[in-house]
């Protein structure tokens, strides 16, 4: 009971005024009538939780804030989520993790100090890295998304990862990568394993400090978030290192760019937690209108409006994901453009998800990443 | 003339590891395969540890890892033949699950030789033993997996 207090209390959600708009926007409600976020904050409210607890539609939520963005009080309500998670993950519960849990067993093992990993065979010829140095390029879990899904896909997630490298080159960066980095924590942290997530934070932390980097850069928006924002609010210290997604990086060096013609209209796709978390909207956009021959073709619902990807933490995913990625694919090929581009490399795997299979109930629009349309246009 | 050999203190042998091995094997062939191995009085190795799947190809890179995950030095993955499957299909599945196993486990930076994928049929209790006893051999060379908190030594 004292916990549900707690986490009532900690986010907002004791000012609830049960006008619903949250479930009138949320992108699981409108597919899956079952699940409505006022519910599910009611059952906190009112009985205190025993049901909430072992409630299989508290896993499904994406954490995605587009209910914050509308609810009139500012309820915190994926903060909510993740409390009520952590609480329910201590009575035994649990969701139903995508790919066989085989993603959080590898978030959960990379924090081992014993494991050697061998995460680095993506740093083809011709790109340069370097061992220690001012600026780090943190990878994320791209190597074993590589493993998992570029069978199924026709995507290899490590391009993303080579294209970053290549950018950071283009400007004269050579950045740093950790030959044993371990993942972030982010998936671990929403779905309520604080401990572990400590664990992972703490070793992320001692590792980055060895390397010397006074800057790191990330392609993944989920990593960025975690590494800028959560380390400091958990507390698990500071390792007073600048962290910054590789849009930022484009958009403050744009003059140092020498792009070739492009020809391409392109829709893009604002990641929650690059776009809503972190409030970065325009340099993503800045950084792909200045190659020239890229036309943006803006979705209707787009910046704090966008619609999540359909998934968070290879956690519940099912028709409800499909009916949501289909969807918001429908919307950008309305835009009349030829591709849609994410800045995180989830969305991508997710929406290609959605478009595997049954050749009538594809959507038929090309999906890339940020970086690999910036780096296809480099010159040189 | 005495013999010492009683009293001599035994030669200080380094203690040998003892794997722990997780053996997924699917319902129609490879678990009733072991159970021929048990009927037949094979003689082999007991450091494993076979949990019963209903097909080779429900076995998915998830489980494989959660079993390193919580220690296991290495790990058997065990179907029919091809053709033999019970569900006509379902080890090339486990060949496409397999593959990505594959991939993850050595990012992880875990050797190849801490799994292995085998088809024992019903009949084949003789080579149940075999594979078991192989792959043993091939762990204890190994050594403990860097993931596993206890390994197990004996004198
Ligand atoms: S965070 Fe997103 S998915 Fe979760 S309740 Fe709010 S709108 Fe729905
Ligand atoms: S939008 Fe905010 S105030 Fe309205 S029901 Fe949802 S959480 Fe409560
Ligand atoms: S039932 Fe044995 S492999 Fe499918």
């Amino acid at each position: 009971m004292d916990a549900t207090v707690e986490q009532l209390k900690k986010n907002r959600v004791f000012l609830c005024l049960e006008c619903g708009k949250c479930t009138a926007v949320c992108p699981i409600s409108r597919y899956n009538k079952s699940y409505s976020p006022r519910r599910l904050i009611a059952e906190g409210l009112f009985y205190g939780g025993d049901d909430l607890y072992s409630d299989q539609l508290l896993w499904s939520c994406l954490t995605c804030q587009l209910c914050s963005q509308r609810c009139p009080v500012d309820v915190k309500y994926s903060e909510y989520m993740r409390d009520v998670r952590a609480e329910a993950y201590n009575r035994g519960e649990w969701g139903k993790p995508t790919h066989g849990g085989a993603l959080h067993h590898v978030m959960e093992m990379t924090a081992s100090p014993t494991l050697k990993q061998k995460r680095t065979d993506w740093i083809e010829k011709g790109l340069k890295t370097k061992k220690k140095g001012d600026v780090l390029y943190f990878v994320g879990c791209l190597p074993y998304h590589q493993e998992l899904f570029c069978k199924d896909f026709d995507f290899s997630p490590v391009s993303i990862a080579q294209d970053t490298v290549r950018i950071l080159n283009h400007i004269g960066i050579e950045p740093v990568v950790m030959e044993n980095e371990c993942c972030c924590g982010h998936d671990l942290y929403w779905l309520g394993q604080l401990e572990k997530f400590d664990e992972l934070g703490q070793q992320n932390i001692k590792d980055l400090k060895k390397t010397g980097a006074k800057t790191i850069i990330t392609a993944c928006p989920e990593c960025a978030y975690t590494l800028k924002e959560v380390y400091a609010q958990r507390k698990i210290g500071d390792s007073g290192i600048e962290i910054k997604h590789i849009s930022e990086v484009v958009a403050e060096n744009i003059g140092k760019f020498k792009f070739t013609e492009q020809a391409q209209t392109i829709s893009y796709q604002d990641p929650c937690r690059l776009g809503r978390y972190m409030g970065i909207y325009d340099q993503p956009r800045q950084a792909l209108a200045a190659v020239p021959g890229v036309e943006l073709h803006e979705m209707p619902r787009n910046r704090r409006g966008a619609i999540c990807c359909g998934t968070t933490n290879w956690m519940n995913c099912g028709a409800t994901s499909k009916r949501i990625q289909h969807g918001r694919l429908e919307e950008a090929k309305a835009t009349g453009a030829e591709t849609l581009v994410t800045a995180c490399p989830k969305c991508q795997i997710h929406f290609r998800c959605s478009e595997c299979g049954d050749e009538s109930q594809k959507v038929g629009i090309q999906l890339t990443d940020f970086v690999n349309v910036i780096a296809s246009a480099l010159k040189g | 003339m005495a013999t010492k050999t009683a009293t001599l203190p035994k030669k200080k042998g380094k203690k040998k590891f003892v794997p722990s091995i997780v053996a997924f094997a699917c319902n129609w062939c490879s678990y009733a395969g072991a159970d021929t191995a048990g009927t037949n009085r094979v003689q082999y190795s007991p450091h494993f540890r076979v949990i019963r799947t209903m097909c080779s190809g429900r076995v998915t890179p998830g489980m494989v890892l959660k079993a390193f995950k919580l220690g296991a030095d290495g790990v058997l993955v065990s179907g029919c033949h091809f053709g033999d499957c019970h569900y006509i299909f379902g080890n090339y599945k486990a060949v496409e699950q397999f593959d990505k196993t594959k991939g993850l486990v050595r990012t992880l930076g875990l050797e190849d030789g801490r799994i292995r994928l085998e088809w024992v049929s019903a009949a084949e209790g003789d080579r149940w033993g075999q594979v078991i006893d192989e792959f043993v051999d091939q762990i204890t060379k190994l050594g403990p997996s860097p993931l596993n908190p206890q390994p197990k030594f004996e004198e």
